[in-house]
């Protein structure tokens, strides 16, 4: 890296790169990792080593195949891979997802150019093609702890189809129903609250997400209190704080303007609660980040700072 | 003359290459025989069209020879949908409103414009055979592969164990798309270190 340091003027050099940021969301999703784990017990291992041996064994292969730069060092792969786990059903298949860790990184990812030329976040590109393929294992759902093979809903399943909200408590420790890494609300927010502290994602994106959220779910309450959850369910249940903390803030896929944060975690917001709603899906935080994704460099254009005595935004 | 004939093979393949007729081409290749139907009707379209065409290419005035064009394509297919329609019923149903839309196939006007209404007859017959069999390639491949994934067979044969689960993401046009995207990737490569050999 040494050859672009030629620079005039008193500059400091900052330790972050691309490898100190990755391992450090690496390390925030640890606690979401063992809460998994914990809750989950061998099938959270399983798919999670399933999903991360997919990831990486994907870059090497194709970085080596194609003769470029191995990217292992950087961690992007290792990250994928736990984040597309901590976002499936602990009792999948272990050959789907490693499937669906192959195909984050070699159409996620590696297809662009790599990281930082991909346009869709790699992990949920990965959740998202195994939901179209294998629809039914995607959205079986195993009980916790007891992990009997008796399935059971998740607290936005049962919200949306039987009108019964779960009990705060249970969501917050994360006693319930639902991907590997989206039950414990505390874990989560643990992780969360340490990327915040080392700066390594901005606070505007996960509060406007789940401003966005909270308001929206808020209104829909106080309309009819019999008919929608409350929303603090709505923050607590489902993928909401997985989804606005660790990839609704993924440098690569969201804005980089401050504007145009806010006004990617609003339309998050606004997307997943339409399709919680109203949609024909119980959640919608992964085709909400999705969506926002494809319009990234559309909001990059509109909310580019103006320039200093100029008068628009070219 | 082998030239014309050969270069909608490979070279000029209308799928991989020139990327014409996507509508037929992502849609009905859900299974390879129907990718094998569709082939072979627009082969028949664009061979007769071209054939017609390029007979009376010196009696066609200038200003309204797309429409003369159309009449001509839209009678062969007119021909290909009925004849479907009386042989084969269930394919035919399968294919639904892709057959009469081989009439707005990109390939069959592009190759009736730029080669058919140039050229004699019997270098236009080759040239839209060419073209015919390259499509009906692509899409036997692509509903071939879409198959296998989606459904565990080629052709109605079983391939795949009892125990594989279908990717029912691969019937569904997302399928269509990655499939397609992946196989241009493919060909691309192969295209590359063909033509490195060669110089």
């Amino acid at each position: 890296m040494n050859k672009f340091t030629i620079s005039a003027s008193p500059h400091i050099h900052s330790p972050v790169d691309t490898t100190f940021m990755m391992r450090g969301v690496i390390k925030a999703l640890l606690p979401a990792v063992i809460a998994g784990v914990y809750f989950f017990r061998m099938y959270a291992v399983g798919v999670l080593a399933a999903s991360i041996a997919g990831c990486v064994i994907t870059e090497w292969l194709l970085r080596k195949t194609r003769r470029q730069e191995a990217s292992l060092k950087d961690s992007s792969a290792l990250l994928t891979g736990m984040l597309l786990a901590l976002v499936l059903p602990p009792a999948l298949p272990l050959w789907m997802a490693f499937l669906g860790g192959v195909v984050s990184i070699a159409l996620g990812k590696e297809v662009f150019g790599g990281l930082g030329k991909n346009v869709f976040n790699p992990a949920l590109l990965g959740r998202a093609f195994l939901m179209a393929a294998f629809p039914v294992a995607l959205t079986t759902w195993t009980r916790p702890v007891s992990l009997d093979a008796v399935t059971t809903a998740t607290p936005l399943g049962l919200a949306k189809f039987e009108h019964a909200v779960t009990p705060y408590a249970q969501l917050f420790l994360g006693n319930v129903g639902g991907c590997i890494g989206e039950t414990s609300a505390l874990a989560l927010i643990l992780g969360i609250l340490y990327l915040l502290y080392h700066k390594i994602i901005d606070w505007r994106v996960p509060a406007a997400y789940i401003g966005t959220v909270a308001l929206f779910s808020g209104v829909a309450w106080a309309a009819a209190p019999q008919l929608y959850a409350p929303p603090l369910f709505h923050i607590l249940a489902g993928g909401l704080l997985i989804g606005a903390g660790f990839m609704a803030t993924d440098p690569v896929t969201t804005p980089v303007t401050a504007k145009g944060r806010w006004v990617f975690g609003a339309g998050c917001g606004l997307i997943t609660m339409t399709i919680r709603l109203w949609g024909g899906l119980p959640e919608g935080v992964m085709y909400s980040i999705l969506c926002m994704n494809a319009v990234t460099p559309l909001i990059n254009r509109y909310t580019r700072p103006r320039r200093y005595g100029g008068s628009n935004g070219g | 003359m082998i030239k014309d004939f050969a270069k909608g093979l490979w070279k000029e393949n209308p799928v991989f290459v020139q990327v014409l007729g996507m509508c037929p081409t992502l849609a009905v290749t859900t299974k390879a025989l129907f990718g094998l139907s569709m082939g072979l009707a627009t082969t028949f379209v664009v061979v007769s069209s071209g054939l017609v065409i390029s007979s009376i290419r010196r009696f066609v005035p200038d200003q309204v020879r797309i429409p003369m064009f159309t009449v001509i394509i839209a009678t062969f297919v007119t021909a290909a949908d009925y004849f479907l329609k009386a042989n084969f019923f269930q394919i035919s149903k399968a294919l639904g409103p892709y057959v009469p839309l081989i009439v707005v196939n990109c390939l069959i006007l592009g190759r009736a414009e730029a080669f058919a209404s140039k050229h004699g007859v019997a270098r236009s017959g080759l040239d839209a055979l060419g073209m015919g069999v390259g499509f009906t390639c692509a899409l036997v491949v692509l509903g071939a592969c879409r198959e296998i994934l989606g459904a565990g067979t080629v052709f109605g044969a079983r391939i795949m164990g009892e125990g594989f689960t279908n990717w029912i993401i691969m019937v569904l046009p997302a399928g269509a798309f990655i499939t397609l995207g992946l196989l241009v990737g493919g060909f691309n490569i192969i295209d590359k270190k063909v033509s490195k050999k060669k110089g």
